[in-house]
């Protein structure tokens, strides 16, 4: 059975100039400990299908089950990166990973040790007791992953996350993120606009188009793990490659450059 | 650790030039008294003032004291009362619509001509003074703290929403404390309020404070004392200012006003 179910979910924002049309009829089944990727261009709902899946956005047609139950709100066992790295300046970074654990009710003290071994497997040890303003951009965004990481959720939700990284940074998190999947198998929902990105962490990638945001193709990704970053420049990846970007060509997305 | 005492020198530094601007100021109006010989009744020397003080110091203490003790009792009771409203309204539609409405209507009566009513209402003794300065000062607690309270990030909300944090949580640990720089910019108004309806309150009916001392030598025409009851005032006022910005600093260690001094630690 699917650990996520999203059933022919449409999703409109009121706006002043009426109704925005954000999602239509969207059907897709994840299954426990799978990988997929959103891949879109800018606008096509990506952020918008993340947050209902979430819980923090009411649908407005059709329906989503979280481990066989139908949303009502933010659903147990669920961790969130958002696009930006939303940690609080009045926290430490320690104290701003630990919220997760405030919220949920768990006791601080016994959640401590893994929030300083999660902060030191992402290269931020000793740097439990700066503030995020202290701290470069990466590393905030590291800090984030691990306060979604900190309850050990089932289900992770990532919007962008290394968007507004440099290429190094990202590969490096890449590579983290990948290595912990394969550790712990958690239910993972990634959006990008990375198609490299995408492939390179996913089982499956979903394309979306826009206007109104809908899945075009949903591609198995069917190469071996675990994956080496070297994986980019094998035939077999740059056949994904080459799939995604002729279908984004032809729904105009990405200017095809073959003559 | 170096920023420590570096800091305090510059504290020192910049006290001493205001310190050296009234002491100007003084001795241009001690001049100007002697070149001039305005009356006493216009216009005292500042060295006039000062054996005014040292007449009687404990009897201008103990209304600087009264006066005081008015403002803070009012200011604390439109801290405690303010940040009450202030979350109720931004909890509750019913509230925002009443209790709001309601505050911001009547901020715009001048609320010093209520005064009087409260001597009615209260009799002649501290409490109607507490019931000034509080009235004054709650309207801008209330007001700058629903700005900060309402002025969060949504995405912030959202994080907390997604590990199912109760409102009250969202409250304490995220509407709270980004509220707190907005709170304190209205607590800093809110101070200098409590000291006008404080002074208001003395004028209208008293027998004690800097207010109701400025009115009983006013009609002695004692100039000298209503100066002397001014510059008590003007201190208080002030070192009431600076209390409250000094607590500012210990509570934010983490806004982006007070984080040069800390970065520079590191
Ligand atoms: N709160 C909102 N109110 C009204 N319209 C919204 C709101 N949020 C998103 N939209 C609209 O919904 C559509 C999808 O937005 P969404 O943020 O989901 O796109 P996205 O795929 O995440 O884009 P990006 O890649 O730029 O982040 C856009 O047309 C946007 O204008
Ligand atoms: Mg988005």
């Amino acid at each position: 059975m699917a650990y996520v179910g999203i059933d022919r979910v449409g999703k409109s924002y009121g706006s002043p100039r009426g109704p925005v049309l954000a999602l239509e009829d969207i059907s897709l089944d994840i299954r426990a400990a799978e990988f997929v990727s959103i891949l879109g261009p800018s606008g096509c709902g990506k952020s918008t299908l993340l947050k209902c899946i979430a819980g923090l956005e009411p649908v407005s047609g059709g329906t989503i089950a979280v481990n066989g139950k139908p949303l009502t709100g933010p659903p147990e066992g669920m961790g969130m990166v958002f696009q930006r790295d939303v940690l609080l300046d009045w926290r430490t970074i320690l104290d701003n990973v630990l919220i997760t654990a405030e919220f949920a009710g768990t006791p601080r003290a016994r959640m401590k040790p893994r929030a300083v071994q999660l902060l030191t497997r992402f290269g931020l040890g000793g740097y439990e007791d700066r503030h995020p303003w202290e701290l470069s951009g990466g590393m905030r965004q590291r800090a984030a992953i691990c306060r979604a990481l900190l309850c050990d959720p089932d289900l992770l939700l990532m919007d962008e996350p290394f968007g507004a990284l440099d290429a190094m940074t990202r590969d490096d998190l890449n590579l983290e993120l990948a290595r912990i999947w394969n550790d712990t198998r958690k239910t993972v929902i990634f959006v990008t606009h990375s198609i490299a990105e995408a492939i390179f962490l996913s089982d499956r990638v979903v394309m979306m188009d826009r206007n109104p945001g809908r899945i075009v193709e949903v591609i198995d990704i069917a190469l071996p793990r675990p994956r080496p970053l070297a994986i980019r420049e094998t035939p077999e990846f740059g056949r994904y490659v080459a799939h995604i970007r002729h279908l984004f060509a032809r729904l105009g997305i990405l200017k095809d450059d073959t003559p | 650790m170096r920023a420590g005492p570096s800091h305090l020198w510059d504290a020192l530094k910049e006290a001493s030039s205001v310190v050296l601007l009234i002491l100007g100021i003084m001795v241009l109006w001690e001049g100007a008294v002697l070149v001039f010989k305005p009356s006493p009744i216009i216009l005292p020397a500042p060295s006039a003032l000062w054996g005014e003080f040292l007449a009687a110091p404990s009897y201008f203490l103990r209304q600087a004291l009264f006066t005081l003790y008015t403002t803070l009792a009012g200011f604390a009771l439109a801290v405690v009362l303010g940040l009450a409203l202030a979350v109720g309204i931004v909890h509750s539609r019913l509230m925002e619509k009443t209790v709001y409405t309601v505050l911001v209507a009547l901020n715009s009566v001048p609320k010093v001509a209520l005064a009087p009513l409260f001597v009615i209402w209260m009799g002649t003794g501290i409490e109607p003074k507490i019931a000034i300065a509080l009235m004054l000062a709650l309207f801008s607690v209330v007001i700058d703290a629903v700005l900060g309270l309402r002025s969060v990030d949504p995405d912030m909300i959202s994080l907390a929403k997604a590990s199912r944090a109760s409102t009250f949580a969202i409250l304490r640990k995220i509407r709270l404390p980004n509220a707190l720089p907005s709170i304190f910019a209205g607590l800093k108004v809110a101070i200098s309020f409590a000291l006008v309806g404080a002074i208001v309150g003395e004028f209208v009916a008293g027998s004690e404070g800097l207010g109701f001392a400025i009115l009983t030598a006013q009609g002695q025409f004692d100039t000298p004392r209503v100066f002397v009851c001014l510059i008590l005032l003007g201190l208080l006022g002030t070192a009431l200012f600076y209390v409250v910005e000094a607590i500012e600093r210990l509570a934010l260690p983490w806004h982006v006003s007070q984080r040069s001094g800390r970065a520079a630690q590191h």
